[in-house]
């Protein structure tokens, strides 16, 4: 018995504790990116953004959650109501299962699986189907054709997404996000003399591929200016249009995990996870987690951004991007890579 | 040991149950989201195994393209799917001969090893233990190495598909309008303005 204790109850007890932890942080940091994102729109656009709930508009999410939590949620007569309710569960699910694996300091990760990154990729490449089964099950015109439009879209972009992730794996040589970013403690920077620091990531020796991971990374997660599944000018709000209440907040909580699941990546795989920008001794007493939020919170300032500068593309220059730009690129660059690494260094 | 075999039940009664849904779910749509969940458990299976690259592979592969493009056509075309099953009681022999012949081989392949020992020895390519090499790192030895020409071919046969494939559905239609691109980005103000003096009350 102590050692069905030992074996099982005890590894499931902290398994359950340190999920809920990093749940409930990660919920309060998407509370707070999603205020960010109401006000660097705003600051944009010259207004004040969200400032009436709590000083500075700080508790202005959690208004929200209020809202939504006590709305009446109605579900359309002519829905698939197993299906209806299914697609946000689906959605939400399976933006926050991708968390399991991310490392956030060194060691400080719940599954250190050794394909990691493939998990990751795995999981978001299902979240179309949040998309997909809410649009269909809503049996109405305009989120099916957003259904339509997201399940061409996401599946491109996936195409792309993968390949820059195989130039990055190239280069760290495993598939494990921990050894990814260890692996970026020494790169151009220490080749050439100089101690590690920010030089050392994967940006600057794949630079064009960081630009067409972050792109892409936009189109994946419907962000502006590929929101085209919810285009409010064209379908209303896309898949959305029939949710409200709470189905339709845990749509919007699968959509912000999942886009801090791709801020997260990008820090991962190009911005040396969290490690400091200069190996000083001053840097390196910052513990390693508050480097990662800050570089992740920095490639969500340039999301932010990029929504409030951006024109929305039309649908047939994003497949154009996507399949004859991105791809091609990327294909190259897995090649020159590849060449690269052979002649320098695993010759 | 116990807890591998209570997953393994889980995921493999899980994966029968609904592999029987796909066939006999009424809806089409339930079908596809049935045979997701079908390709779900079995990559449970293969991580049960040990084999976590090829269950990761199977979620990106399968169900992140396949099944996609799956529910993709299910929900887009209009078809009968009452009309079609209409006559499944006549295919039913052929259809049970197939998964028998199908079912045989299996065993064949499988249980070769048990019914003669001497093909154990054959396998030239032995997997290595975990703790020695990741399945990720292994599968690529052999796949880029000694199976690098089968795996070539491999490749080519899904070009030569997907060449088709677009050359089937290709249709170059006139007189329809094309953005080009790089003409209008190569475009500046001497070719795209032209300045006219008009003289008022003649125009143009």
């Amino acid at each position: 018995m102590d050692a069905f204790i030992s074996t099982y109850v005890w590894p499931t007890a902290l398994m359950i504790a340190q999920s809920l932890l990093l749940l409930v942080a990660l919920l309060i940091f998407i509370a707070y990116i999603l205020l960010a994102d109401r006000k660097i729109w705003a600051a944009v656009q010259m207004r004040r953004g969200p400032n009436v709930v709590g000083p500075w508009g700080l508790f202005q999410s959690f208004a929200d959650l209020l809202k939504f939590v006590f709305k009446e949620p109605v579900i359309p007569a002519g829905s698939n109501k197993v299906l209806f309710l299914l697609a946000p569960l689906v959605s939400v699910t399976l933006a926050l299962a991708a968390w399991a694996v991310i490392p956030l300091n060194a060691n400080w990760v719940m599954a250190n699986i050794n394909v990691g990154i493939l998990y990751v990729f795995a999981i978001s490449s299902l979240e179309v189907y949040g998309v997909i089964i809410g649009g269909w099950a809503s049996n109405s015109k305009y989120p099916f054709l957003s259904a339509l439009r997201s399940a061409a879209q996401m599946v491109s972009y996936e195409v792309s997404i993968g390949f820059v992730i195989v130039t990055v794996l190239l280069c760290a040589g495993s598939l494990n996000l921990t050894d990814i970013v260890d692996s970026q403690r020494d790169g151009l920077g220490t080749m050439i003399g100089l101690p590690g620091s920010f030089l050392d990531w994967y940006w600057l020796p794949l630079f064009p591929m960081f630009i067409v991971f972050f792109i892409s990374a936009l189109a994946e997660t419907n962000r502006p200016p590929f929101d085209l599944v919810e285009a409010e000018s064209e379908l209303v709000a896309g898949f959305m249009v029939e949710y409200g209440s709470t189905p339709y907040m845990m749509f919007m909580l699968g959509e912000y995990a999942a886009i801090c699941l791709m801020c997260a990546l990008t820090t991962i795989l190009f911005l040396g996870g969290w490690l400091p920008p200069v190996d000083v001794w001053f840097l390196n007493w910052v513990p390693g987690i508050i480097w990662f939020v800050l570089k992740a919170s920095m490639v969500f300032f340039m999301f932010a951004m990029v929504k409030a500068f951006v024109p929305r593309y039309r649908y047939d220059q994003l497949m154009r991007l996507g399949w004859k730009v991105f791809l091609p690129l990327s294909l190259a660059m897995v090649f020159i890579v590849a060449v690269v690494l052979k002649l320098v260094v695993w010759a | 040991m116990g807890l591998q075999a209570l997953f393994f039940y889980l995921f493999s009664f899980v994966a029968v149950a609904s592999a029987f849904m796909v066939i006999s779910a009424r809806n089409p749509v339930y079908s596809v989201l049935f045979l997701i969940l079908t390709f779900f458990n079995a990559a449970g299976l293969f991580l049960l195994t040990g084999a976590e690259f090829l269950a990761m592979i199977l979620l990106v592969v399968y169900i992140g393209a396949v099944a996609v493009l799956f529910l993709f056509v299910v929900m887009m075309l209009d078809i009968d799917f009452t009309e079609l099953r209409a006559g499944v009681l006549d295919y039913a022999p052929v259809g049970a001969l197939i998964g028998l012949v199908l079912a045989a081989e299996l065993i064949i392949v499988v249980g070769g090893s048990t019914l003669s020992p001497e093909i154990a020895k054959s396998i030239s390519m032995p997997i290595p233990a975990i703790t020695e090499r990741t399945n990720t790192a292994a599968l690529g030895d052999v796949l880029y190495t000694h199976y690098v020409y089968f795996f070539q071919i491999a490749g080519l046969v899904l070009l030569v598909a997907m060449i088709g494939a677009i050359v089937l559905t290709l249709r170059h239609r006139e007189n329809i309008k094309r953005q080009d691109i790089p003409t209008q980005v190569a475009r500046s103000p001497k070719t795209a303005v032209e300045v006219v003096k008009v003289k008022s009350g003649q125009g143009l």
